[in-house]
């Protein structure tokens, strides 16, 4: 077999997979965020539509972006698929079951197949609520200083009124944080990156990013829904 | 003491199954192994048969004996093996649950039994270096860096016991790979092997069929050596760099 494909297909070179869509994830998840901020602005969404209508035109972002659905189908196919061999690699379980971790969350770690499954689940309806509407071109149109960007905003304003979606934003949101929570720093780990001198800091970069970024994201609808009627 | 031992029975009439067994006079100084040998001597005596488990040196050293304690492999102490956990850690009336090592790749022979052949698989793939003998060179001859050679030492540390295999959820065997891969990797012995003995090793645990690691890291917290999972990055880094940066492909 080719050398390449044959440390793709590795134990470790799928792991690396792991990793590198992930970390191409978590730093995704900044730029969305600082982008979703934009609808605390009480300007009636126009930095946010001005914002989405770029961030859907831009050859260059649209170029990442292809490459962020990739990595999304990657990261959450090839999970499924170690998920999978991992439990097979058990077999018959055992009757008592503990499990001790040194330097991460034992929970979160264990459970990172069910965690992401959830996430999945989420993507797919974040998307068909929201990227689906822009994409079919569902959306009204707004018109700021001549410029007309499509009312992205205005889905979101409703979605964000309706206490049952808020509540589900901000469940994922927790879930998110656990699966951070061990993500982070295991993507490191996998890389190999485990120093004396720097591990420390990823692992209280990882445990900051896990608290910060999800509880931002869901600020933005219970904001919303309590404040912007 | 009195204790309730559920023990894990496969073999001759036990199908696989936890049984239930009755000690009343335990001594607490007993080690775990001798607390089980006094259950055997009673169960020959009545005429059934005793519970087979792995057991050598005990002395903590050879890495035979095994075992899953209350759901712990070696027992809830810390950086102990079963061979040196003692009965004083447990209490008078307690139920102690025991099973052996699970994972597919370690496969139950009889009772707490299992075949760990899949480990001296891997050691045979590469777990070595090449050495002429003969006389056995001055011992300060070649230079080794402290720091090195302390790592070196924490990851020759590793009994290849396969507590790590048991405690890891993914039934993963990189602990024990990375330790072995470690401590010939960091010394100028092992250098010259390095890349290719890598790539051996972690085909061979793959082909065993253990699991991925998920970087849980159970298996430091269970290791009675208390080997770090710093090895296991140390494994990837190996990996990694002998597939980009070497011209070795096995």
């Amino acid at each position: 077999m080719n050398w390449f494909l044959q440390f793709l297909t590795s134990s470790i070179g799928r792991k690396v997979i792991m990793s590198l869509t992930g970390i191409f994830l978590i730093l995704f998840l900044i730029v969305h965020l600082l982008g979703n901020l934009q609808l605390l602005h009480d300007d009636g969404g126009k930095a946010f539509n001005l914002y989405a209508k770029f961030m859907t035109t831009n050859p260059l972002v649209k170029t990442i972006s292809y490459l962020l659905y990739l990595s999304i189908l990657i990261h959450a196919v090839q999970g499924w698929a170690i998920w999978r061999k991992n439990r097979a690699a058990r077999g018959a379980g055992y009757a008592v079951k503990v499990t001790r971790a040194v330097n991460t969350n034992a929970r979160a770690a264990s459970n990172m197949g069910w965690l992401g499954t959830v996430i999945f689940i989420f993507i797919l309806i974040h998307l068909y609520q929201f990227w689906l509407q822009m994409k079919l071109n569902n959306l009204p149109m707004a018109e700021y200083d001549g410029k007309t960007a499509k009312d992205l905003y205005a889905i979101v304003a409703v979605a964000y009124q309706n206490l049952g979606y808020v509540v589900f934003y901000v469940v994922s949101m927790a879930v998110i944080a656990f699966h951070l929570a061990h993500g982070f720093q295991s993507a490191f780990q996998t890389l190999g990156l485990n120093h004396k001198k720097y591990t420390p800091a990823i692992r209280f970069l990882g445990r900051v990013y896990a608290i910060a970024v999800p509880a931002l994201f869901a600020l933005i609808p219970v904001y919303m829904y309590l404040f912007m009627n | 003491m009195k204790l309730t031992l559920k023990i894990w029975r496969q073999g001759g009439k036990y199908k696989g199954e936890l049984v239930t067994y009755q000690l009343n006079d335990v001594n607490p100084h007993m080690s775990f192994l001798e607390m089980l040998d006094v259950l055997n001597e009673e169960l020959i005596a009545k005429k059934e048969s005793p519970v087979a488990f792995e057991h050598d040196c005990r002395e903590g050293i050879c890495g035979t004996c095994s075992m899953v304690i209350n759901g712990y492999p070696h027992g809830p102490q810390a950086k102990t093996t079963t061979c040196q956990l003692h009965m004083r850690h447990f209490k008078d009336g307690d139920t102690i649950v025991i099973e052996p090592f699970r994972a597919r790749a370690f496969p139950v022979v009889r009772d707490l039994v299992v075949d760990r052949a899949a480990f001296d698989r891997i050691i045979q793939a590469g777990g070595y270096i090449s050495v002429n003998t003969g006389q056995a060179q001055d011992a300060n001859s070649t230079p080794i860096e402290k720091d090195l050679s302390a790592h070196a030492f924490d990851a020759a540390e590793c009994i290849g016991c396969g507590a790590c295999v048991a405690a890891c959820p993914n039934a993963s065997a990189m602990l024990f790979v990375s330790a072995k891969v470690s401590h010939l990797a960091l010394l100028p012995q092992g250098k010259p092997e390095a890349a290719r003995r890598v790539q051996n090793m972690v085909k061979q645990m793959d082909a065993e069929g253990f699991g991925m690691c998920s970087n849980v890291t159970a298996c430091e917290a269970e290791c009675p050596k208390g080997i770090s999972v710093t090895n296991i990055a140390r494994l990837n880094r190996e990996f990694i760099s002998s597939e980009f940066g070497s011209e070795t492909q096995v």
